[in-house]
């Protein structure tokens, strides 16, 4: 049995099912809230979920049980009294160390939790490095999107902040630097100042076998990087669209990597009006078309950056996204074949799988 | 005095109490002293910049105030979501 934690902008559903077949709502949660992003850590199946009102501020919280009672995690906020307000929480993840997650937001914020998500502590480096005050928001407002763990390392981290690029670190959050050599943003004339481009990642993740080996979806390009995020070099050749938001990998491949290409920033839409997710297994020197079982004919689809996430590994990978038409889809096969996993939900936001 | 009356969610937060009487000479001042009575409160209405969050609209005797608006000892304070959206 697979569940699925879904983000949608009504509540919070966790869905239920076997690979291959429709999913069974089982729990719906924060009615008519917006839902930026949740999760259940293996680790202490506890489920972790950003809330969004857009009366009260964003919150994260917390339960064993989503359909029983939630509590509000200790301080997701910004230090009183400055200029700034937390406008969002876009990602939760889970750290390396025992008990540790992290939580990234708006305005290019990362919060640290060590006692499994009940209480946060804003990570200073990055809120008082001295270049945030040229960071430029992306669309969606300066998120902190992208938190990629270093497998048995605590000590380092990747974020991806849109759009003040890749930040890197290797002493726990304590100091922080760029990771942006060879990322070409081809929305900026390109003898802009260094310091005054935006950097538009939207979205990052790490080969779990390979760690030094990161794959990024930015605005207008695919990126791989070998050395631990220093450098990008693109792989966006042979897919039909080098614009998209969502990414996902093979946890016992670090040549994978699966994309959902968009038309363009202009036309946030599946290509071709047909639904296909991209498979590389050769660190994005070729792609491939994996469309079996996804709408192919008249669908105009928008899947965001979290809505696309994976469980398992090699051929037993099981894949899962939704769109913001509230369709739901999966693979159990690594992306072989697709089937509707569920349909009707509110625009999704982000997906969890377990 | 001035009575301050909260709606759900806050009433929850607020010890499960739609009325509250609270110090305060301005609608800031009052919200402040609401959220330090009830911790649970805090962050909901007023966020760090100290200033009443944008989609919440405070009503000082029916009519709607800011953080600056000033309140009186006999003033009864609604506090209520905006209408937000289209």
């Amino acid at each position: 049995m697979t569940e699925l934690v879904v983000g949608t902008r009504k509540g919070l559903f966790v869905l239920e099912g076997e690979p291959g077949g429709p999913f069974e709502v089982t729990t719906r949660a924060f009615a008519g809230e917006t839902v930026e992003h949740a999760l259940r850590d293996a680790r202490t199946d506890r489920v972790l979920a950003s809330v969004t009102s857009p009366f009260y501020g964003p919150k994260i919280w917390y339960t064993d049980e989503p359909a029983g009672e939630w509590e509000q995690a200790s301080g997701i906020a910004l230090p009183e009294g400055g200029e700034a307000a937390l406008e969002r929480i876009w990602v939760i993840v889970a750290g390396e160390a025992d008990g540790t997650l992290y939580a990234g937001g708006d305005p290019g914020v990362l919060f640290e939790s060590r006692d499994g998500g009940a209480s946060w502590e804003l990570n200073r480096g990055l809120w008082e490095h001295p270049s945030r005050e040229h960071w430029q928001p992306g669309g969606g407002g300066l998120c902190l999107h992208s938190i990629a763990t270093w497998p048995g390392d605590p000590d380092r981290l990747a974020v991806g902040i849109s759009a003040a690029g890749v930040w890197l670190t290797e002493d726990r959050g304590v100091t922080w630097r760029k990771g942006n050599e060879g990322l070409v943003a081809g929305y900026v004339p390109e003898d802009a100042p260094p310091e005054e481009i935006g950097l538009c990642v939207h979205r990052l993740h790490r080969a779990a076998t390979r760690p030094e080996r990161l794959f990024m979806q930015f605005h207008g390009g695919v990126y791989r990087s070998d050395d631990a995020g220093e450098t990008w070099t693109d792989i966006a050749d042979g897919l039909p669209s080098d614009f998209g938001f969502p990414l996902a990998l093979d946890p016992a491949d670090p040549d994978s990597a699966y994309v959902i290409p968009l038309i363009a920033d202009t036309d946030r839409v599946t290509p071709d009006s047909r639904v296909r997710v991209y498979e590389t297994r050769d660190a994005g020197a070729s792609w491939a078309a994996r469309g079996d079982g996804l709408p192919q004919e008249h669908a105009y689809l928008t899947i965001l950056r979290e809505a696309f996430d994976w469980v398992g590994e090699g051929e037993g990978l099981e894949l899962y996204f939704g769109a913001t038409s509230g369709d739901l889809f999966g693979s159990g096969d690594a992306g072989a074949s697709w089937t509707t996993t569920a349909t009707r939900l509110p625009p999704v936001l982000s997906v969890a799988a377990r | 005095m001035a009575l301050v009356r909260l709606r759900a969610p806050l009433r929850q937060l607020a010890g499960d109490r739609s009325d509250h009487a609270l110090e305060g000479a301005t609608v800031g001042e009052v919200m402040r002293a609401l959220e330090r009575e009830h911790p649970a409160a805090g962050g909901w209405i007023v966020d760090e910049r100290g200033l009443i969050r944008r989609h919440i609209n405070v009503f000082v005797n029916g009519e709607l105030g800011g953080d600056e608006t000033a309140v009186g000892a006999e003033d009864r304070v609604d506090v209520l979501p905006a209408i937000s959206g289209g």
